[in-house]
């Protein structure tokens, strides 16, 4: 592979730098922030303090900006005084990777400081069911209406403005609202996702609805078929491998409401674990906690996307080893598995 | 063409003994389709414009009839509006002497874009129109498999239309217009985006399922061979506005082959559709381009 090819207009690298590509993805942030924690000379604005010496407002294991730290050396050393020492040291904001791996592991071993308090894993499961609630609700009613708008236009043009009006207003500007509504535990937040997902659904269902090839509908109609199998029977499964594709996106956004979901009424889920987390200043379970939300968020956009491509095989007709096995199980020998084969085939036909 | 080639042809509308007995057998069979005085309008930046005006032509049960013309002469807006996916402005269409509008089963169509369900399988694509007349999925899967048998797909019955080539597409869109039990096929430009040798095979294949199948052919194409090899009566239609030109009974026997293209009555109808659909002006010039020469001089190409 020569390295003129990586940057050829639109064109994909091969199978083996495309991983590398990938895992760099993630190695280069981290071997950033490593740098920043771990090489004394970068950064590492503040001096943790040893020995506090004479210097009689220090105490060890206390922040200091070094400039402070280098004055007060000074200062002592003039006055004939015992020196402090200490060593440099970046802010509690910014934990370093071994600690912030540990805490990945402590976070869920670490007993609740109050009674109020919930475990790392009580508080991801209210997240999860917030999101499922608020994401499974406003799809039941967000895609049907979405498909009605992008099949019909007098659907679309008596609902679509309202919706397109609702969308700019922000899901949080709610909040206080539904609290009144919903009272102050799980309802109200489940309400703020759904108002945060439900009107962009209905947009984007609508559109990908509207994108379906009107010659499908056209052939369909000469083969007799009529308003509701037009609807069931060409545009959903024309529009689906796009519409699964879209949910998926959402699913995105809706984790993006999450955390201001759950401030509403009484703070719950990873953002309460987040915040009073931030609270004791254990910023290395913070960052455990922000890190399993992104993983949560990738593993499940992953899990999704190697489904799709399988539920929608007719989408990408590529050889798979999987299916090949029993498509000719149970079709014999002669099916064409490969897009490249009837061309040739039909010469030699 | 040049002249030469025309020179000491017959009469395009001298027809063999046997030509002549056909054409008086097909004018005995019954009316599938009556087009009566069809005009469709529509209104452009520019004002009103006449796409179709008062055409009229009626098609006999099995004949296979093709629509030619110029680009703009309304071709595809006759056959969608027949088809029922257009609506005319005036006039009317029956079909078995009843008045119809609006797309149905009854007048299947094939389109140039193939339009199978990219979901389905070729046998599911077949089963379609099937399914909704409200036969059973059984009774569907063997009539299909029927149909696709017939247009030699059967090894590709589970295989998905991205994975086929265009001329195996075009055949199972032809499966499946024939699965819903049309009184007459449409087809605009069915064959317009394959290569040269996939379209003489096509065209091949089509007259070989029209000879075995209970089916009137509409055939909208712009390519004048195409039109002689396959029709019987070619309807000619001249452009702003698109109104009848002349319906011209093909002096060409039936079967048709290949070799039939050098044939005189071939090379006179082809002579007949040159005349109608590129007439000779006064002065036959093609407009030249304001082109500067940028090449060196004793570089020239021809």
């Amino acid at each position: 592979m020569s390295r003129k090819r990586w940057f050829q207009v639109r064109h994909d690298v091969s199978g083996a730098s495309r991983r590398w590509l990938t895992l760099l993805a993630f190695a280069l942030p981290l071997a950033v922030w490593s740098a920043v924690s771990y090489v004394p000379w970068i950064w590492h604005p503040v001096v943790k303090i040893e020995q506090p010496g004479e210097v009689s407002w220090m105490r060890a294991g206390q922040l200091v900006p070094k400039e402070d730290f280098a004055r007060e050396v000074a200062a002592a050393k003039e006055a004939g005084l015992t020196l402090p020492s200490g060593k440099r040291a970046n802010p509690i904001f910014l934990p370093a990777p071994h600690e912030v791996g540990r805490a990945l592991y402590t976070a869920f071993t670490t007993k609740p400081v109050l009674r109020g308090d919930r475990w790392l894993h009580e508080s991801l499961w209210t997240s999860i069911r917030t999101i499922f609630w608020g994401f499974v609700i406003s799809s039941a009613v967000g895609v049907p209406l979405g498909i009605l708008c992008g099949a019909f236009a007098s659907v679309s043009r008596s609902t679509e403005p309202f919706v397109d009006f609702v969308r700019y207003m922000p899901a949080p500007a709610f909040g206080a609202l539904m609290v009144a509504v919903f009272g102050i535990h799980l309802e109200p937040k489940v309400a703020i996702i759904v108002i945060g997902t439900f009107f962009q659904q209905v947009l984007v269902v609508a559109n990908t609805v509207r994108k379906v090839d009107g010659g499908l509908l056209e052939a369909a109609q000469t083969l007799g078929a009529k308003r509701r199998q037009l609807v069931w029977r060409v545009l959903v499964p024309a529009s689906l491998p796009e519409l699964y594709n879209d949910l998926r996106i959402l699913l995105g956004w809706a984790w993006t409401y999450l955390i201001v979901a759950e401030v509403v009424g009484v703070s719950s889920g990873i953002t309460f674990f987040i915040n009073q987390q931030a609270k004791y200043r254990n910023f290395d379970n913070v960052y455990a906690a922000i890190l399993i939300i992104g993983l949560i968020g990738l593993v499940t956009d992953q899990v999704l996307a190697f489904l799709g491509a399988r539920l929608f095989a007719w989408k990408n007709p590529r050889p798979s080893r999987f299916r090949t096995f029993f498509v000719r199980l149970f079709a014999g020998r002669d099916v064409l598995l490969f897009p490249d084969e009837p061309a040739k085939k039909e010469i030699s036909a | 063409m040049s002249a030469s080639v025309y020179a000491n042809l017959p009469d395009y509308r001298a027809q063999a003994p046997a030509v002549a007995e056909r054409f008086r057998k097909i004018k005995e069979r019954p009316v599938v389709l009556d087009v009566q005085h069809l005009t469709r309008e529509f209104m452009s930046e520019r004002g009103p414009v006449t796409a179709l005006r008062d055409v009229s032509f009626q098609v006999h049960r099995r004949e296979f009839v093709c629509v030619i013309g110029p680009s703009g002469c309304g071709k595809s807006t006759l056959i969608r509006i027949i088809a029922g996916l257009d609506e005319q402005s005036s006039g009317r269409m029956l079909v078995d002497g009843k008045e119809v509008s609006g797309p149905s089963p009854e007048r299947g169509m094939v389109f140039q874009g193939y339009t199978l369900f990219p979901w389905l399988t070729v046998k599911r694509n077949v089963m379609f129109g099937l399914e909704m007349a409200g036969m059973s999925r059984d009774a569907a899967d063997r009539e299909a498999r029927q149909w696709i048998d017939l247009v030699g797909l059967g090894a590709f019955c589970d295989t998905y239309p991205a994975q086929l080539s265009g001329g195996m597409k075009q055949r199972t869109a032809i499966a499946r217009a024939l699965a819903a039990n049309p009184r007459i096929l449409l087809m605009d430009e069915p064959f317009g985006a394959l290569d040269a040798q996939t379209r003489a095979q096509m065209q091949a294949h089509l007259l070989e399922i029209w000879r075995s199948v209970n089916v009137t052919v509409l055939f909208i194409t712009h390519d004048l061979d195409e039109a002689i090899f396959l029709a019987d009566r070619i309807l000619v239609l001249k452009a702003n506005p698109g109104e009848v030109q002349e319906i011209i009974e093909v002096p060409v026997p039936r079967p048709r082959s290949l070799e039939q293209l050098t044939s005189p009555e071939f090379l006179a109808t082809r002579r007949r559709l040159d005349e109608l659909i590129h007439p000779k002006r006064e002065t036959p010039t093609i407009e030249r381009l304001p082109i500067v020469r940028l090449t060196e001089v004793g570089d020239e190409v021809e």
